[in-house]
């Protein structure tokens, strides 16, 4: 019993120091103004600005948006790496672009996005003309879903991997067509994956900035924008904080509409 | 199991060998640990032949670091700890930190070199008898245009960027002071001012540049202007300057009507540990040979007036880099504004971003 305690301090502290006490400190923080008085003002000043609101909307809108087109990327992606011989060399392909830097990345894009650059090569090549491809609101979806497919192909391959072969086989030898077996088996044995996916991808596209700069040309504003520009700029920590308060609240909503979902499908099992 | 402790051992190994290699390079300098003095400057900001000129010459071992933001280094300073001797902030932040008094007054006796800055550039009014500071560069907010793409004619005032030809042409800087300063000027206001009212006036007029605004960035703005994605760009001279050595296309203009002035300026931070050096260094830096050496690696233009003179006359003689004297007088500086304004320009602004569609 003891030894158990003692091997629990590292966690332990970890959590205190880099979890709880950064929270406190977020939650503490958005409570004070500009001159240091405490004051619930900030709240108030969310809620009643149409900007704020507003953005709090386009936040949500597009981390949906994100989410749905990856989700409907990786699902079929890693149902058919699940069939293949070699699946772990072909998921490591599909994993590898997150061993390279986030910016780089994003730079890589404006490379292919400008208008001088290889997309637009080729679409004149081809005789459509050249477009303008970067800081649209495609461009921007592109990349953000780019980036985060990894972050849902990997759990979503994960579940189907652990189904067991035999409930599908049983499945067909029942009767069932391919279509159902899909959707009464394979569908939501996976699902826990599905909702591990969402909450991987829709909690860090809440909050996306830098890429609502460099590929958005910050025509796409969400409320990681409105942070940077409270604690680097406008030094109003209080301000900033209080955004971060309601981003941390909307990500426990998406954790527990979730999350519920996933103890009854294991009720069910 | 064999194959696991194998490579814990190699990674132990690999760890120590790196943590003895840092250990040896720290000793290294250590040795000349007292004889050491730290510049804190923004990134590619001296030509490095003139570090290796003052290392030689007084024998000091020069520790070279950098920021990216004024506000980033000043969170630094702010938050103790650091030996920087010698740091170089903009102007309005200057005045900040003279205010939270993080920066030591200068001994102007030892100082000799001083009398080679321009008068116009001495005296300023964010650092009165320069107290504290001694400028380094100066530079203007301006247009970058691309003659491909645009008549110079077009673009010689900030009034002439709402013209609905640039549809969708027009690249802006992601800052609150710089997008305002242009707006404030066109309505002939100041772009220090703490008027709400010429605030919203201002912000109502940006709303009406929206459908020729095509992006709101920083740094990336010198790449896209260099790949031809936008006819126009409000942009630093400093900026400008490099975007144009690389697309020959572009130019650079200071609108006669009026702009932002700015100077990044030396100043010795009160936690300096070698203020004798930061001394040496400053005067270094304002020796006219010198100045005018750095000047020509960095590109932006110099308030020191015998390095000036020293300058090849293609680049004195470019007016978009020193402006004629008719369009100097018409030129601010910023100033340090309490922080509830600086927040209602940003709130203005995101607020203008936000509708930027």
């Amino acid at each position: 019993m003891r030894q158990k305690v003692f091997f629990t301090i590292p966690y332990t502290l970890w959590i205190l120091l880099f979890v709880i006490a950064p929270l406190v400190l977020i939650f503490y923080q958005s409570f004070f103004n500009i001159d240091g008085q405490a004051t619930l003002g900030n709240y108030a000043t969310y809620l009643t600005s149409r900007v704020y609101l507003k953005m709090t909307l386009n936040s949500v809108w597009y981390a949906f948006l994100i989410t749905l087109v990856t989700l409907v990327i990786s699902y079929p992606t890693a149902y058919v790496l699940n069939r293949l011989p070699n699946k772990q060399f072909w998921l490591l392909l599909v994993i590898l672009p997150t061993w390279i830097n986030l910016l780089l990345k994003t730079y890589a894009f404006i490379g292919l996005f400008s208008q001088t650059g290889t997309v637009n090569q080729f679409l004149r090549f081809v005789g459509l003309g050249s477009h303008q491809l970067l800081f649209t609101d495609a461009s921007f979806m592109f990349v953000a879903a780019y980036i985060e497919i990894p972050f849902m192909v990997l759990p979503i391959f994960n579940s189907l991997a652990e189904i067991n072969p035999s409930l599908i086989n049983a499945s067909k030898d029942l009767g069932a067509s391919q279509w159902q077996t899909f959707t009464k088996v394979v569908w939501p044995l996976s699902l826990p994956g599905v909702k591990a996916g969402i909450q991987a991808v829709f909690i860090p596209s809440l909050s996306l900035f830098m890429i609502t700069r460099l590929i958005g040309g910050n025509r796409v504003i969400t409320l990681g924008t409105a942070i940077e520009e409270h604690f680097l700029t406008t030094q109003n920590w209080g301000m900033g904080s209080t955004i971060g308060v309601i981003l941390i609240l909307a990500m426990f909503i998406v954790m527990f509409i979730t999350g519920e979902g996933r103890q009854k499908g294991g009720h069910r099992e | 199991m064999k194959k696991l402790f194998a490579a814990t051992v190699g990674i132990l190994a690999l760890c120590l060998l790196l943590a003895f290699g840092d250990y040896a390079l720290n000793r290294q300098t250590n040795q000349s640990g007292r004889r050491t003095v730290t510049i804190y400057n923004w990134g590619d900001y001296v030509d490095p032949a003139l570090i290796s000129k003052f290392e030689q010459q007084t024998g000091y071992h020069v520790d070279y670091e950098t920021f990216d933001s004024n506000e980033s280094m000043l969170t630094k300073i702010r938050q103790g700890g650091t030996n920087y001797d010698l740091v170089i902030p903009s102007e309005y932040t200057v005045q900040r930190m003279k205010r939270e008094h993080l920066i030591a007054p200068l001994d102007h006796r030892k100082l000799p070199n001083l009398h080679y800055i321009d008068p116009q550039f001495m005296n300023r009014s964010f650092d009165p008898g320069n107290r504290y500071s001694v400028p380094y560069f100066w530079g203007t907010l301006g247009i970058i245009y691309n003659d491909q793409m645009v008549d110079g004619r077009d673009v010689q005032h900030w009034s002439q960027l709402w013209n609905p030809r640039l549809k969708n042409n027009v690249m802006l800087i992601d800052s609150a002071r710089d997008v305002f300063a242009m707006a404030l000027i066109t309505q002939g206001d100041s772009v220090n001012t703490t008027n709400y009212h010429q605030l919203r006036k201002a912000q109502r007029h940006l709303k009406q540049l929206t459908p020729n605004v095509k992006a709101i960035i920083a740094d990336e703005m010198k790449m896209y202007m260099e790949q031809n994605e936008a006819a126009v760009g409000v942009t630093y001279s400093g900026d400008a300057r490099e975007m144009m050595s690389v697309n020959h296309h572009l130019h650079y203009v200071v609108p006669s009507e009026g702009s932002n002035i700015w100077f990044d300026n030396m100043v010795i931070p009160k936690a300096a540990r070698n203020k004798a050096a930061a001394y040496q260094f400053i005067n270094f830096m304002l020796e006219p040979a010198n100045a005018a050496q750095n000047a020509r690696y960095v590109g932006y233009a110099t308030p020191n007036r015998k390095a000036k003179q020293l300058l090849p006359k293609r680049v004195t003689a470019d007016r978009a880099f020193y402006p004629p004297r008719t369009t100097m007088k018409h030129l601010q500086t910023y100033r340090d504004l309490p922080l509830h304004v600086l927040g209602e320009y940003n709130d203005l602004f995101l607020e203008f971003k936000m509708f930027a569609k």
